[in-house]
C-alpha cells in the first residue's frame, strides 16, 4: 500500500455535513415537521430542553430540536450556544411561585388543603397502553372545564412554616452569582448549586436522587407540594427603581419535606429541598428537590458520605453539556498520545523479556 | 460574519479572557479560572484554545490550527475555518508563517520564535487530577506547593516498571514554582516547553482554566537525579522525508505487521521533501 498524507479533511467534513442534512430531512415522500408542531406536540421535549439549554424560548428550543433531530442533550447545547452570544441585561426579582397560574398542584403531606388538589395534565394514573388510535391520528375529545376562579392556593411551606415546623425559605440576597459568567468556585453556595442543579442533566439528577433514595445519603423525603403554571417575570430596571412585569413562564416547583432530628443549638424541624425546571418537568423538579438537600448534608452537621451528597462531585457532573463534550472527545484523533504509549509499552515488554532470559 | 463580533467572542468577554492572561502570564504554571463562555463546537473540542486564540487575535495575525501536529486533521481543519470565518484572518500550514499556533497534542518540530504566540487545547489542566479529585483540594496543594504525591506516583512507576511510565501530558515544574500539565503532548515535546522565546498560552474551556508560560521561562520535566527525564520517540526514520529527529505516528499498511512511520508534524514534513529530503518509503514507491 503507498501511503499517502491524510487530506481532504475539508472535503470530508462538507460532505459529512450534507449527509447528514439529507439524513435530517428523511424520506422527502413524508411531510416536513414544523417547529410549531415540535412547540405544540412535543412539548415535554421542549420544556427539558429549554431547562437543560438554560434559555425559556420555546420556538427556539423546537428549531434546536428540529435541527438535533430529537437529540435533545445536543439540542440543549444549540440553545446554549445561542444564549451565551446574547447580552445579558440583568436579572429577575424572584418569582412569585405561591401567586401561580396553576394547572397542577399536588401535596403528598395533607389530604386536603387551601385551594385543593389539582391532578392536571399528568400522566401518573394513565395506564401505559400504546394508543393506537393516536397512530390513526384521532382527534382528542375536549377536556371538561371547571368554572372559573380558582381559590388561593398558599404554598404547603409556608402552611408549615406558619407553625415554625419548617426552615425558613432563605433570604434575598440581592444579585445572585451567574454560573455562565464566573466559573463554579467551592464552597459553592446553595444558589449557585440550585443554578447548576437547574441546568443539570435530568438523568443524572434522577439517578443521584434515586440512590439517596437507596441508602446513599438518605434525606427521608416528602413531597410537601409539586406545582405547575404560570408565573409572572420581574425585573427592576435601575432607572425605574420598580419591578415591572417582562411575561409569564411556566414552571415546575417541588418543595421537599426533609426530617432532621435537630442538633444541640436547633429544635426537631423539617428541612427544605427545592427543585424548579422550566415548563412541566416534574421529574427534573423532583429529583432536584432530593439532590438540593443531600448537598446540605454538610450544612446542617450531617455525615456527608454518599456520591450525592458531594457538591463537588454532583455539580462538576450534572452538566450534560460539559459530560457529553469530553466522553464524546475521545473519538477525536490521539495517535500522538497512542503512539507515547505505544512505545512504552514495547519498551517495558522487552525489559521484561530481557529480565526473564537473565532468571 | 454578520451578526457575531470579530473572532465571535463579544469584547467584553474578550477582555476578561484577557485579564485572565495578564494573570497567568504574571505567575507562570498557575491556573487562572475563567468566566468561561459555551461556544458553538463541543466541550473537548478545544473549547479552551479557541476563546484564548479569540482574545489574542488581531486582524493582521496569521493562524496556524494543528491537531497531532497535522493542519489536515478534521478538527484542526473546522477550528480553522471557524476562524476564518468569525475573524477573517489570514491561515496558514507553514509554522515560520504563523503569528498565532494553536493546537492540540503536539509542539511543532520547527523552533518557535518571540514575535509567535502557541496556544495549547487542554482538555484536564489539573496536573494532580488522577492523584486527587477534589479540585478544592488541588488548589490547596498548589498554594503550599505540595506535590510530594506527585514524586511518590513517579518512584512508585520506577520500583515497578524501572523507569517513569508516564509518556504523554508528563507533569513540569514552571519557573520552580507551579507544577504544571503540558496539555497531552508527548513527553517527547517536553524538552520544547524549556527557554521557549515564544509566549505559550493554555486553555481548558469545561475545566474554564487559563495558565500561562512567559517567554525564557525555565520549565522542567519532574524526575530524579539518578533517573532523569528521557523524551522517548519510535526509533525510525520518517518512510516520507527521513528525518530521524521528529516525532513519529506510526501508521498500520498492512495486516501483516507492515508498518510505516512518518512526521506526525506534517508541515515540517512537507518544508524537507520539498527541500529534498527523501525517506526510505518515498523512494520505494518512486
Amino acid at each position: 500500500m503507498a501511503y499517502v498524507a491524510v487530506k481532504g479533511g475539508e472535503r470530508a467534513i462538507d460532505n459529512a455535513h450534507a449527509w447528514l442534512a439529507e439524513t435530517r430531512r428523511g424520506d422527502q415522500a413524508v411531510a416536513e415537521i414544523a417547529t410549531d408542531q415540535i412547540s405544540e406536540q412535543l412539548g415535554r421535549a421542549v420544556d427539558r430542553v429549554m431547562s437543560e439549554g438554560g434559555l425559556y424560548d420555546r420556538d427556539l428550543a423546537a428549531l434546536a430540536i428540529k435541527q438535533a433531530q430529537g437529540d435533545l442533550i445536543e439540542a440543549a447545547f444549540l440553545l446554549r450556544a445561542y444564549r451565551t452570544t446574547l447580552p445579558r441585561f440583568g436579572y429577575s426579582t424572584p418569582v412569585d411561585t405561591g401567586a401561580m397560574h396553576i394547572h397542577r398542584r399536588v401535596s403528598a403531606v395533607f389530604k386536603d388543603l387551601p385551594g385543593g388538589q389539582i391532578l392536571g395534565p399528568t400522566y401518573d394514573y394513565t395506564h401505559r397502553l400504546l394508543d393506537f388510535a393516536l397512530a390513526a391520528g384521532a382527534a382528542p375529545p375536549a377536556a371538561p372545564q371547571a368554572e372559573s376562579g380558582i381559590a388561593a392556593m398558599p404554598r404547603v411551606s409556608d402552611l408549615l412554616d406558619d407553625e415554625g415546623l419548617i426552615e425558613g425559605d432563605g433570604a434575598d440576597e440581592g444579585e445572585p452569582g451567574d454560573l455562565t459568567r464566573e466559573p463554579l468556585a467551592f464552597p459553592a453556595n446553595r444558589a449557585l448549586r440550585l443554578q447548576a442543579l437547574a441546568r443539570g442533566d435530568e438523568g443524572f439528577l434522577l439517578a443521584m436522587g434515586y440512590s439517596t433514595q437507596r441508602g446513599w445519603g438518605g434525606t427521608h423525603p416528602f413531597v410537601g407540594e409539586i406545582r405547575m403554571g404560570e408565573v409572572a417575570v420581574e425585573i427592576t430596571p435601575p432607572e425605574l427603581g420598580f419591578a415591572i412585569d417582562i411575561g409569564d413562564i411556566t414552571l415546575t416547583e417541588c418543595q421537599m419535606v426533609n426530617q432532621f432530628a435537630g442538633s444541640k443549638t436547633k429544635p426537631p424541624q423539617f428541612t427544605r429541598g427545592y427543585g424548579l425546571a422550566f415548563g412541566h418537568s416534574e421529574r427534573k423538579a423532583m429529583a432536584m428537590a432530593l439532590v438540593d438537600r443531600s448537598l446540605r448534608a454538610e450544612e446542617l452537621g450531617e455525615e456527608a458520605t454518599a456520591p450525592a451528597q458531594n457538591v463537588e462531585f454532583v455539580l462538576y457532573h450534572s452538566d450534560n453539556i460539559e459530560g457529553t463534550g469530553f466522553v464524546e472527545h475521545l473519538k477525536l484523533p490521539h495517535y500522538v498520545d497512542f503512539q507515547s504509549e505505544l512505545e512504552t509499552i514495547r519498551r517495558m515488554r522487552a525489559d521484561a523479556g530481557r529480565a526473564e532470559e537473565m532468571a | 460574519m454578520i451578526g457575531y463580533n470579530f473572532a465571535y467572542l463579544d469584547e467584553q468577554t474578550k477582555r476578561m479572557i484577557r485579564r485572565a492572561l495578564l494573570k497567568a502570564v504574571a505567575i507562570p504554571g498557575h491556573q487562572v479560572p475563567f468566566g468561561s463562555r459555551e461556544m458553538p463546537l463541543p466541550y473537548g473540542w478545544g473549547t479552551g484554545g479557541i476563546q484564548v486564540t479569540a482574545a489574542v487575535l488581531g486582524r493582521q495575525d496569521v493562524l496556524k490550527v494543528i491537531d497531532q501536529g497535522a493542519d489536515d486533521t478534521t478538527n484542526a481543519v473546522s477550528i480553522r475555518r471557524f476562524f476564518a470565518r468569525t475573524a477573517g484572518v489570514a491561515t496558514t500550514t507553514h509554522t515560520a508563517e504563523a503569528t498565532v499556533i494553536q493546537t492540540r497534542h503536539r509542539i511543532p518540530e520547527q523552533a518557535l520564535r518571540e514575535d509567535q504566540i502557541i496556544v495549547y487545547q487542554v482538555p484536564q489542566p489539573e496536573p494532580l487530577s488522577k492523584l486527587e479529585p477534589s479540585r478544592a483540594e488541588t488548589r490547596r496543594m498548589h498554594a503550599l506547593a505540595e506535590y510530594g504525591p506527585m514524586h511518590v506516583k513517579l518512584y512508585e512507576d520506577i520500583t515497578r516498571y524501572g523507569h517513569i511510565a508516564i509518556s504523554y501530558d508528563y507533569p513540569v515544574m514552571v519557573n520552580g514554582r507551579y507544577l504544571m500539565s503540558p496539555s497531552p503532548i508527548p513527553a517527547f515535546d517536553n524538552p520544547k516547553l524549556d527557554m521557549m522565546p515564544a509566549l505559550q498560552l493554555f486553555g481548558a474551556g469545561r475545566e474554564k482554566r487559563i495558565y500561562a508560560i512567559p517567554p525564557y521561562t525555565e520549565v522542567r520535566s519532574l524526575d530524579f537525579d539518578d533517573h532523569p527525564f528521557r523524551a522517548t520517540r519510535a526509533p525510525h526514520a520518517c518512510g516520507l522525508c527521513g528525518a530521524t529527529d521528529s516525532y513519529l505516528d506510526e501508521v498500520v499498511t498492512d495486516d501483516r505487521g507492515g508498518r510505516l512511520f512518518v512526521c506526525s508534524d506534517t508541515d515540517h514534513c512537507e518544508t524537507r521533501r520539498a527541500a529534498g529530503h527523501v525517506g526510505e518509503q518515498a523512494m520505494a514507491a518512486e
